[in-house]
């Protein structure tokens, strides 16, 4: 390195600016065009979950593991956070799911204690087992790449669907059936 | 008739911006020069109107007047004076009316004031500044009318948010604003200087009150909003890296790097193509904000559901605007060399290693609230939080608080650093001791340990360049910088000390019942209902003694608003001189005797309020700053007039003289 600086950036580095800008136009666009579609299937559909164990993420409810899934009853697994602004929309629609009958277990990604309990204090807690997965090394291994993210799985512990992003409301009855339907 | 009256003056203002354009725009030409004298009256009276008719807006609001939609959908007869005025820009349309009277407002303060630059780079500055009114003046007309009708007129209004519906909230959003649209004329002054290409200390001189006064006002917005956050929602976190705090995050450490690299032009006449560049930057990352916030495209507790065609109408304001600034700078920037040089060790070095370091933060910000809309785009939907927020942040902040505790003390164009190390003891010894102090108390992650250290070494550090000079006598704008400084090192302090000592319970109290949360105990006296203007609640009643001290009453409250319908929860905060109470009273449960118990979640937050105070310091040290800058203008100004009234009387000598002279 020259002991004055800075040296003259040179005549490309000027359009730099203008290219990366030209980059988030063009990815905010197909943002804005392109229809939110949630209903992409992971590579995972079909197939059993991997053999996993988690440790509990907080005191109130036990961990998870893969073989908690091998009841005979079908079960949603919820992938959440406390810090995921998102899953804060989902909450009350999980405590509805569970109020018609769902079982709801969950793993949550990168997540503190206290945090967790803050955040199942305010917006309710849904869910059956909760699992803390500090490294999303099951999150990955499941076909997940965000939070939240829920799978329905069936009585055997295979996954049968993979819903992205946050569950609406007008979803209920859609994950209610797809339950229903991996009886 | 108001509405419509409103509505006029709106398309006045417009038609204003236009004219203002382009009388400024013909002024730069041969044949121009005449339309000049017109620029300036005409940005004025464009200020004026657009702040009638947002004036009449609030009118409005306050008259609760339902035959406007926007009043309609957004307030209630029953809501409180403040927030029926507050509601005016709690939404969309009355948001982006005081976007565009701050800017209008802004403009025309330049034109009244504003004598230092060349007039052709001042004709270009005001032209610039219309035509990004301009397209602010359209998204109103056209897309988003405040002052539509609304037929048939409804018996009552919709009320606002309750989580809106709150003191800190009525004045929260036009303090962001002021700074956010302050950067508007930053912008436009680094594109009237491209287009004249006069990049030089004048500029940045000229710049500088107008960038510290934006930057003053975002600094005090983030912190209270970043307060708003903490106590409204019940949370007690100070800080989500949510995209709406992002988006304000964003501008302000873009303008904190501008306010440095001006210093530096300023002084130095160097970093002039680099000043220019964050010049555009800054506002454009207030554009972006403001876009990404409404445009519906990212999810957020609190961003404004806009439908995607409002959302294109921006994206093509963003794209001309940023990418027309962007394209003339790459035409430009070349033309305009970079100016004096110098070592690394020196002032300079130090603020180029310190905006290395903003900008570095901006981008991991800016590409951390993208990344969930990019992988959207490629198929998945992740969320971003603050596991990659706090640590990558992190990386660069903690070099750059290094390099502050030094850097002030350094030299401009060359020094030495034997010459201030042995100054760099004292900051040194307080980094150890407030270490070795976290260490003690139980401290053992690295970042918390880290902050706790560093912030009370960069308080001690900030008052170092005092040294050797008489406090009474030291400018005003040093001790800017020194206050400023060592808020930063307060901020920082908090931060650290709400990750690494907050304590906090989860308990399912019953009336008469005493809990202990660190050194306080604290007991659920009674729950009691009681009603405010538009909301009934069950207040909890909490008698809470520190270590066996007085007893202080806490009164969270759990609110149920009906217009709309919405439950919050209120807070209730103790504060000590070491740190903060936060209480929170959540739902009632039976048990299975039936016997009733009431969620309470208690933190205790040793020396947390010290963020904000850090916050509001920082912002002191600007206003410190910048009024030492318009106590300085004034003085030049009042020199030159006397200066002239001197002329004037020897001129009228001389000719007095002459007179006598032929008379004799």
């Amino acid at each position: 390195m020259s002991k004055d600086s800075p040296a003259k950036a040179p005549r490309w580095a000027l359009w730099l600016p203008l290219v990366l800008f030209a980059g988030f136009v063009a990815l905010v666009v197909v943002g804005l065009v392109k229809p939110k579609n949630t209903d992409i299937a992971s590579q995972m559909v079909g197939k059993p979950l991997p053999a996993f164990t988690l440790r509990a993420a907080n005191d109130a409810r036990p961990g998870l593991s893969n073989a908690d899934f091998q009841t005979g009853k079908p079960q949603l697994l919820n992938i959440f956070a406390s810090w995921c602004i998102p899953c804060r929309a989902e909450a009350p629609v999980l405590d509805e799911l569970r109020r018609q009958g769902a079982t709801i277990n969950a793993i949550a990604i990168r997540d503190h204690k206290e945090d967790l309990n803050a955040f199942l204090t305010q917006y309710g807690n849904p869910y059956a087992r909760i699992g803390a997965d500090d490294v999303s090394a099951v999150q990955l291994a499941i076909g997940s790449s965000g939070v939240p993210e829920t799978f329905v799985i069936d009585g055997k512990g295979v996954i049968r669907y993979q819903h992205i992003g946050d569950i609406r409301p007008e979803q209920i009855p859609d994950i209610l059936r797809l339950l229903k339907e991996a009886q | 008739m108001l509405p419509e009256i409103g509505l006029g003056l709106l398309w006045l203002a417009a038609a204003l911006a236009g004219l203002q354009l382009l009388a400024g725009g013909l002024s730069l030409t041969a044949n121009g020069k005449g339309m000049a004298g017109i620029v300036r009256p005409v940005a004025m009276v464009q200020g004026v109107l657009a702040a009638a008719a947002l004036g009449i807006l609030i009118w409005l609001f306050v008259e609760t007047d339902l035959s406007v939609k926007l009043v309609a959908e957004n307030s209630h007869s029953a809501k409180p004076l403040m927030f029926k005025i507050a509601g005016t820009w709690g939404n969309h349309e009355g948001s982006m009316l005081l976007w565009v009277t701050v800017m209008g407002l802004g403009g025309a303060f330049v034109a009244a004031v504003e004598r230092r630059l060349p007039e052709p780079t001042m004709m270009a500055t005001l032209a610039g500044q219309a035509f990004v009114s301009l397209g602010f003046y359209a998204f109103l007309l056209f897309a988003s009318n405040p002052f539509a009708r609304l037929y048939p007129v409804p018996e009552d209004g919709n009320g606002l948010n309750p989580l809106l519906q709150d003191p800190g909230l009525a004045f929260h959003p036009p303090t962001l604003y002021l700074g956010y649209v302050g950067l508007s004329i930053a912008f436009s002054f680094a594109i009237g200087a491209l287009i004249t290409r006069q990049v030089g200390p004048d500029f940045a001189r000229a710049m500088r009150p107008w960038v510290l006064g934006a930057w003053i006002f975002l600094t005090v917005g983030i912190t209270a909003g970043s307060y708003w956050a903490y106590y409204v929602l019940g949370w007690g976190g100070w800080w989500f890296w949510d995209p709406v705090e992002n988006a304000s995050l964003m501008p302000w450490l873009a303008a904190t790097a501008l306010l440095h690299s001006a210093s530096v032009l300023a002084a130095r006449n160097a970093l002039r193509a680099w000043t220019v560049m964050l010049g555009v930057v800054a506002f454009s990352m207030s554009m972006v904000g403001t876009f990404l916030v409404r445009s519906g495209i990212l999810t957020s507790v609190h961003a404004f559901a806009v439908d995607p065609r409002r959302g294109g109408f921006i994206l093509a304001l963003l794209a001309i605007y940023i990418g027309g600034a962007l394209l003339l700078f790459a035409l430009r920037a070349a033309t305009v060399t970079e100016g004096e040089r110098f070592a690394i060790t020196s002032r300079e070095g130090a603020l180029v290693f310190n905006n290395v370091m903003l900008s570095s933060i901006l981008g991991i910000t800016l590409i951390g609230t993208l990344y969930p809309l990019f992988t959207e785009a490629m198929g998945t939907k992740v969320s971003v939080g603050p596991p990659y927020f706090t640590p990558v942040s992190a990386m660069f902040a903690v070099p750059m608080f290094v390099v502050l505790l030094f850097g002030p003390m350094l030299r401009w164009r060359r020094d030495k650093f034997s010459r201030i190390s042995p100054l760099l003891a004292l900051p040194l010894v307080v980094a150890i001791a407030a270490g070795g102090w976290a260490l003690a108390m139980g401290v053992r992650h690295v970042l918390p340990l880290l902050g706790l250290a560093l912030g009370p070494a960069l308080v001690v550090a900030s008052f170092l360049p005092l040294r050797g000079r008489s406090v009474l006598r030291a400018p005003l704008s040093l001790w800017g910088m020194v206050i400023a400084h060592a808020g930063i090192g307060v901020a920082l302090f908090g931060m650290a000390s709400d990750s690494a000592f907050t304590v906090e319970r989860l308990v399912a109290a019953k009336v008469g019942e005493v809990n202990q949360v660190g050194p306080w105990s604290i007991k659920l006296a009674e729950v009691a209902p009681i009603a405010g203007p538009n909301w009934t609640a069950m207040e909890g009643v909490l008698k809470a003694r520190y270590d066996g001290g007085a007893e202080a009453t806490l009164r969270p409250q759990s609110r149920t608003f009906w217009a709309p319908l919405q439950t919050n929860a209120v807070s209730a905060l103790k504060t000590r001189w070491n740190g903060q109470l936060y209480t929170v009273l959540g739902d009632e449960t039976l048990s299975d005797k039936g016997e009733s118990r009431w969620q309470l979640r208690l933190w205790w937050k040793p020396y947390v309020p010290l963020i904000w105070i850090g916050g509001l310091l920082v912002a002191l040290g600007g206003g410190l700053a910048l009024l030492s800058r318009v106590a300085q203008d004034l003085k030049r100004r009042i020199a030159r007039r006397k200066g002239d009234h001197r002329r004037d009387e020897v001129t009228a000598l001389v000719q007095g003289d002459t007179v006598r002279g032929d008379a004799a």
